[in-house]
């Protein structure tokens, strides 16, 4: 017995000691360094700062809002690719094919759109056979909410055709024997059954669109600023890290706001079953 | 019929936005000049100027034993933290120790560069590659253990009372039984490590101090200074190793899976002749 707890200590001890370093210790320490100023001082200025100037405000909903819309734009996409997925045949060859973009480093993906959206690249070349002038694709919110969407894409019909995979294909069956239409039996039957995958996909979205900083440099030009740039921005730029872990605990706080909204409340429903 | 053809039109679209972008990279990485716009003639210059810039080659050779040694180490504490958190009996413990496993998940990368950047500068830890390693380490245990988890909760407490029966010790149990069954999670979460961090950047480009770079801040930090087809072919070039994870990942997958049927091929032949 002795020894029985001796060995499972030493499964605990590694891993344990990752919790309470790299993961309790780092979010402890940055709602500790949000109560400093850029000298050190302690002070509750961050916060009042944030609050009070619009602009950090104006910020956060304007991030939120991109968000918003880049997870729109992904789940609108998804959901059918998805759904369509499930019935194809040779379904795991097409999944794979999804996962593979996400295997290219982002920085790439970012750097291609760089040459498809410049001033004669790609796209405008295209536009140019229908003689429409270049136009300027770069460095505005389109491009920053397109090539995220682009980049996010595979986390979303992941989840998503996972929770179609788990659907009972009797009840569509039973639904379509009861005469309801096709659009009834998706509305009342299908989409309700997949909500678990379409949720998770909605959290691995709108979460790190919060945060999507080099995409905004890069993409966006400056224009678009997210809670992620302006974390960088204090941290790296400005060194006021003091404001940026303020910033920080307003995404985290976003963050758990997301989670309760989109978390799993499926215990309930499955005792209810 | 005709239903079926129109749905994977629209597969078909979705497959070529995704893969678009890329192959416009790669193609442009044999074109001649100096820009991503009019295909100007084939080339492969641009390889030549890749596989000659030794910075180039080192930072990539750099990514890839930090990606290999972060994945390893990663593999090993996250799989000994699955044996831990299936070890535990309270539920109370377990969903707490399941909820702080998950929290780097799903935390957006530039709190745990933020986060980890106060840390080491605490803890007066020199940023580089130490601080890079350890931070990649920590963002990609958390992958491996839930990879890990659910095949120690698929495997059957009578293989394990079966190994004790037989007399075999706890390490003997743990050597010979369990980690022959969670092989497969193991490796997947060993290949999802690896591409975590290969694929990283935001948490790098926090942690790294001025003498590490791996590839994601290295491009960074060329494509704002513009286009250099330089990294095109270097996208081509990380395209074939992709490709090949992807085709390793694949294999390793449906070697699971084809054994997983094997073992129930067996047992059904086994119940077939019992029962005869």
């Amino acid at each position: 017995m002795k020894k029985n707890t001796a060995t499972s200590l030493a499964f605990y001890v590694p891993y344990a000691l990752w919790i309470v370093l790299f993961v309790i210790a780092p979010v402890i320490l940055i709602i500790y360094q949000s109560f400093f100023d850029i000298d050190g001082h302690f002070t509750l200025d961050n916060y009042a700062t944030y609050f009070q100037s619009g602009t950090y405000i104006m910020m956060t909903i304007n991030s939120v809002w991109y968000a918003f819309l880049i997870t729109l734009v992904t789940l609108v996409i998804s959901y059918p690719a998805a759904y369509l997925l499930h019935y194809a045949k040779h379904k795991e060859l097409w999944l794979l094919l999804i996962i593979l973009p996400t295997w290219i480093n982002l920085l790439l993906k970012a750097y291609a759109f760089i040459g498809i959206f410049s001033q004669d690249g790609g796209v405008n070349n295209f536009l140019g056979l229908f003689g429409i002038a270049p136009k300027q694709i770069l460095f505005t919110d389109f491009s920053f909410i397109f090539v995220a969407s682009y980049i996010e894409i595979p986390f979303m019909i992941l989840p998503i055709f996972n929770g179609i995979e788990e659907l009972d294909e009797g009840y569509v069956n039973a639904s379509r024997d009861l005469g309801a239409k096709w659009s009834q039996t998706f509305t009342h039957v299908i989409l309700p059954l997949t909500m678990s995958g379409v949720k998770a996909g909605v959290q691995a979205v709108f979460i790190p669109s919060l945060s999507l900083f080099m995409l905004t440099r890069l993409i966006g030009g400056n224009r678009v600023i997210t809670l992620g740039t302006a974390i960088e921005e204090h941290f790296l730029t400005t060194m006021n890290w003091g404001m940026g872990s303020t910033i920080g605990v307003v995404l985290i706080v976003a963050m758990f706001i997301i989670m309760f909204l989109t978390g799993e409340r499926r215990k309930k429903g499955a005792k209810r079953a | 019929m005709k239903k079926w053809k129109w749905t994977n039109l629209y597969l078909i679209f979705v497959f070529v936005m995704l893969y678009v972008p890329i192959i416009y990279l790669i193609a442009y990485s044999f074109s001649e000049g100096e820009r991503m716009s009019g295909f100007h003639g084939f080339t492969l210059a641009h390889y030549a100027e890749l596989f000659a810039d030794t910075r180039m080659i080192q930072i990539v050779v750099d990514t890839l034993m930090l990606a290999l040694l972060s994945s390893l180490i990663a593999t090993i504490v996250g799989t000994l933290g699955a044996l831990a958190i299936s070890r535990t009996v309270r539920p109370l413990v377990k969903n707490t120790v399941l909820s702080l496993n998950n929290i780097l998940m799903v935390s957006p990368d530039v709190i745990i560069g933020a986060s980890f950047l106060i840390f080491f500068t605490a803890l007066k830890i020199p940023l580089g590659f130490g601080s890079v390693l350890m931070s990649h380490i920590a963002f990609s245990i958390p992958i491996v253990v839930l990879m890990v988890l659910p095949k120690l909760q698929e495997m059957q407490q009578s293989m394990l009372d079966a190994a004790r029966d037989l007399g075999s010790t706890n390490s003997q149990t743990l050597a010979r039984v369990v980690l022959p069954f969670i092989t497969p999670g193991i490796l997947s979460g060993f290949f999802m490590a690896f591409t975590y961090s290969l694929d990283d950047f935001a948490v790098t480009f926090f942690v790294t101090g001025n003498g590490f770079q791996t590839l994601a801040v290295e491009i960074y930090a060329r494509a704002r200074q513009g286009i250099s087809l330089e990294i095109n072919a270097l996208s081509g070039v990380m395209f074939i190793f992709a490709l090949l994870l992807v085709i390793g990942y694949y294999f390793i997958q449906q070697g699971s899976q084809s054994r997983k049927a094997k073992h129930r091929k067996e047992s059904e032949a086994i119940i077939h002749e019992a029962a005869h």
